[in-house]
């Protein structure tokens, strides 16, 4: 049997202007050869920067700002797209190859009703008519599992959720009935609880069609649910290629091991002690609504130890560090923190409340001044509450960066200057650096790639040795709670659904909610997701 | 360091005004109100741009005026900067009452056309330096405020404005340290061309007769006084209208590189 797609030798590049100096060729792809056949799945997986999306997009010899394909032959039913010239691709995208994006919300055009949007390349190549593309999409709305497949096509995009735009983004690449599909992290940016179900959606929509695929993300236990084959990817090369049972449980390479071993910290939990933090009924809402976004939360932080908020987006979990932080002043209940009353608004508490409470955010490259240096982010902490001034801050602000094993030379750089972990850890110093009794982790791993995340997580956990500090950690990821967390909170709407040590609140009997959530977890097991499916449709029937 | 052409044309252009602006009085070949021959004589080796409607040396009348009509500019530029963006900084932090009582002030003040107000001021005040450069900055300080608390806005919601507040810092250190450096570069841009705003402000009220008064001498002032020669083909009016395009034009340029300079991320400032 011929493949569908035929990739042979890629080689990419791009154009590099480093400010000051003259423009310089970058190879971002090299040497990358694979082949696709009809029905199969190959999954490309690598970290940010691997290349992997660069290469998922050359199956339609598109380029995106800049980089140019220089080499290598990229054959699509047998013809090389790379010397097809412009109306030879217009004929491919949209009808032999389309593309799923990472962000639905941003690839759909807001002004225009769904519908016209999902058969618009169908109609463009006059593949049907219009009531055929039509019933055509609305065959594939119920395959995907879309609520009202008959009208949801009148809705405009922001009249459905995201895991819904997620999958009518899927009925638009399949509309055209093409031989290739090529997705792009299409389930990254979804909720756990949201993600499987697309990805049950996605692996079954591919299944009826027949269609060949791409599946392009840096999740080893996502593509291992929907590819037939994989191939991890490390800056624009090849690491290995097999089959996805290869992959996952004989990895021959150290750096497949490394992604297929990610998340596996084992973190024995503590308990007891006085809480350092002791949050009684909460209920806050914001200024102008009418909505409780937190209601009644009660809960206790002991000393050094780190307690996970668990939810998914919406749930409420970033407001609860606005009311501890001050940002947001709670309607009710009341904040003690290391025995004192803590006030309501930030702005009301004395000096020594703020350092001791220290925030890590969530996107590191907006929590720290671009125009400042290294020096002067860490630096300041220093300064404002102990005072310290030249060789003495200096010496401090090195020995901050030595316990973040960031070592020296990083004093006189800009943040843009800095790689994404670097970026966290240097937050993580400007925390440290005011030597606090409680840290707020706000997704502070989310934004970054697993092993990057693991080393993060790894590092926090030496900290809170050292330097005997509590987190509270925010995350919606359950495998970094695994990791991390003394004791658990999960919420939901608002409200703490499940509350107490890490291994209770881990273990059955469970409620409904922490059901879902726990269940929805990618395992890097080959079936977990048609098992888990199976599970829930028994469950479903058994009730 | 390589300094773009447009650049090094601006710069050199600039350079020029300024500095015959700041050493007139060596470089000028005679006082501005020296009459030295008769009206609109035409140019010549003794006077290079010819002579004014009453018989002074048009070039030496050029290199007073400029000197004036660049120091009422300069001076109300920084005022206006200073006040424009002080407050709308302030206003973006502050947020709320402060926010509102300032910028409902700055709409009030800009539904009045700057000219008018300048006009109706400037009847009943006595026509100093002082006043017009004071009066012209508090005019053109609206048009920076709402600049700048357009661009403060955005900055402070930031996590790292977020993360100054909640380390305790005061008002100032936000506005000069994690606001300003960061709304540097759209400011810098603004500069050039307020600058330019002001130098035809100054030039327009003075050719209505109510800025710089005789026998001072500025570029407006030399247009009016030799606007009617044109109609008989002397060209003396045309001489301070092209200084004020080139000067416009090559400060911008200037701020253009600037500007270039200043966005870099990556510590490319100098």
């Amino acid at each position: 049997m011929t493949a569908l797609l035929e990739v042979k030798d890629l080689k990419i590049e791009a154009t590099a202007y480093p400010p000051g100096e003259s423009p310089r060729n970058i190879t971002i792809v090299q040497g990358i050869s694979f082949a696709v056949e009809k029905g199969k799945v190959l999954g490309l997986i690598g970290e940010s920067g691997a290349g992997k999306s660069t290469i998922g997009l050359s199956s339609m010899a598109y380029g995106r700002g800049g980089v140019r394909i220089t080499g290598g032959s990229v054959l699509v039913n047998g013809v090389d797209v790379l010397q097809a010239g412009s109306a030879g691709l217009r004929s491919l995208r949209g009808r032999e190859v389309t593309y799923v994006a990472q962000s639905a919300a941003a690839a759909f055009n807001p002004a225009k009703k769904l519908m016209e949007q999902v058969i618009e390349a169908t109609l463009h190549h006059k593949l049907m008519s219009r009531e055929e593309a039509e019933a055509r999409a609305i065959t594939l709305f119920a395959r995907l599992g879309l609520p009202k497949p008959e009208t949801i096509g009148n809705r405009y995009p922001h009249q459905v959720s995201g895991g819904q735009l997620q999958r009518v983004m899927t009925a638009m690449a399949l509309c055209p009935k093409p031989d290739l599909v090529v997705f792009d992290e299409p389930t990254t940016a979804l909720d756990v609880t949201t993600q499987i179900e697309v990805l049950a959606a996605i692996k079954e929509a591919i299944a009826e069609t027949g269609v060949a695929a791409l599946y392009i993300t840096h999740d080893l236990a996502v593509v291992a649910q929907v590819a037939d084959h994989i191939m991890v990817l490390q800056s624009g090369e090849m690491v290995e290629y097999g089959t996805t049972d290869h992959i996952i449980n004989r990895p021959t390479m150290d750096y497949t091991k490394a992604l297929v071993s990610v998340r596996s910290i084992e973190h024995v939990e503590k308990s007891g002690g006085d809480p350092v933090l002791s949050i009684k009924g909460i209920t806050a809402r914001y200024r102008g609504t009418n909505f409780d976004v937190l209601k009644d939360i009660t809960l206790d932080l002991p000393a050094a130890q780190t307690l996970a908020i668990v939810g998914e987006s919406g749930s409420g979990k970033s407001t609860l560090a606005r009311v501890i932080t001050g940002l947001l002043p709670p309607s009710a209940g009341s904040i003690t923190f290391n025995g004192r009353t803590l006030a309501p608004d930030f702005e009301k508490r004395p000096r020594d409340d703020l350092r001791e409470v220290q925030m890590i955010y969530q996107m590191a490259d907006v929590a720290m001044n671009p125009r400042q240096t290294v020096g002067t982010i860490i630096g300041r902490p220093l300064e404002f509450y102990f005072g310290l001034r030249g060789d003495e801050k200096k010496q401090r602000i090195q020995e901050l960066l030595d316990e973040i094993e960031m070592g020296e030379g990083f004093l006189d750089r800009y943040p843009a200057e800095l790689s994404g972990g670097q970026k966290q850890r240097v937050c993580i110093a400007r925390a440290l650096a005011a030597k606090p009794k409680l840290i707020i982790c706000d997704e502070v791993t989310s934004a970054l790639d697993p092993l990057v995340a693991d080393g993060i997580l790894k590092l926090l956990l030496n900290l809170q040795k050292t330097e005997n500090v509590a987190y509270l950690f925010i995350t919606h990821d359950l495998a970094t709670v695994r990791a991390i967390a003394d004791s658990i909170a999960v919420m939901y709407q608002g409200r703490v659904v499940r509350y107490g040590p890490k291994t209770d609140v881990l273990s059955p009997p469970f409620d409904d909610y922490t059901d879902l959530l726990l269940s929805s977890v990618p395992e890097m097991k080959l079936g977990w997701l048609e098992r888990t499916i199976a599970n829930r449709k028994m469950e479903a029937a058994g009730n | 360091m390589r300094i773009p052409l447009a650049a090094a044309l601006g710069l050199f252009f600039t350079a020029l005004y300024f500095g015959a602006a700041i050493f007139a009085a060596w470089i000028a070949p005679y006082g501005a109100a020296e009459i030295i021959g008769d009206s609109w004589e035409s140019w010549s080796w003794a006077h290079p741009l010819g002579t004014d409607s009453i018989g002074r040396d048009l070039l030496s009348r050029m290199i007073w005026g400029g000197q004036t009509t660049i120091l009422i500019a300069t001076l109300g530029t920084l005022i206006s900067f200073s006040l424009g963006s002080t407050l709308g900084f302030l206003a973006a932090v502050k947020g709320g009452w402060v926010d509102q009582l300032l910028s409902r002030m700055v709409d009030l003040m800009m539904s009045i056309p700057s000219l008018i107000s300048a006009l109706v001021v400037l009847s009943v005040m006595p026509v100093t330096l002082p006043v017009l450069i004071l009066v012209m900055g508090i005019l053109d300080a609206t048009r920076v405020f709402r600049l700048s608390r357009a661009v403060a806005v955005d900055i402070t919601v930031m996590d790292y404005v977020e993360a100054a507040r909640l380390r305790g810092e005061k008002q100032l250190w936000i506005i000069f340290r994690e606001i300003l450096p960061n709304a540097l570069s759209p400011l810098i841009a603004e500069m050039g061309l307020r600058f330019i705003f002001m130098v035809l402000f100054i030039s327009t009220l003075s050719f209505l007769g109510l800025g710089v008064q005789p026998p001072m001498a500025d570029w407006g002032g030399i247009v009016k006084e030799n606007k009617e020669a044109i109609v008989y083909g002397v060209p003396a009016a045309l001489v301070p209208a092209f200084a004020i395009a080139t000067l416009a034009i090559s400060v911008n340029l200037v701020a253009d590189w600037v500007l270039n300079r200043t966005s870099s991320l990556k510590g490319g400032r100098g």
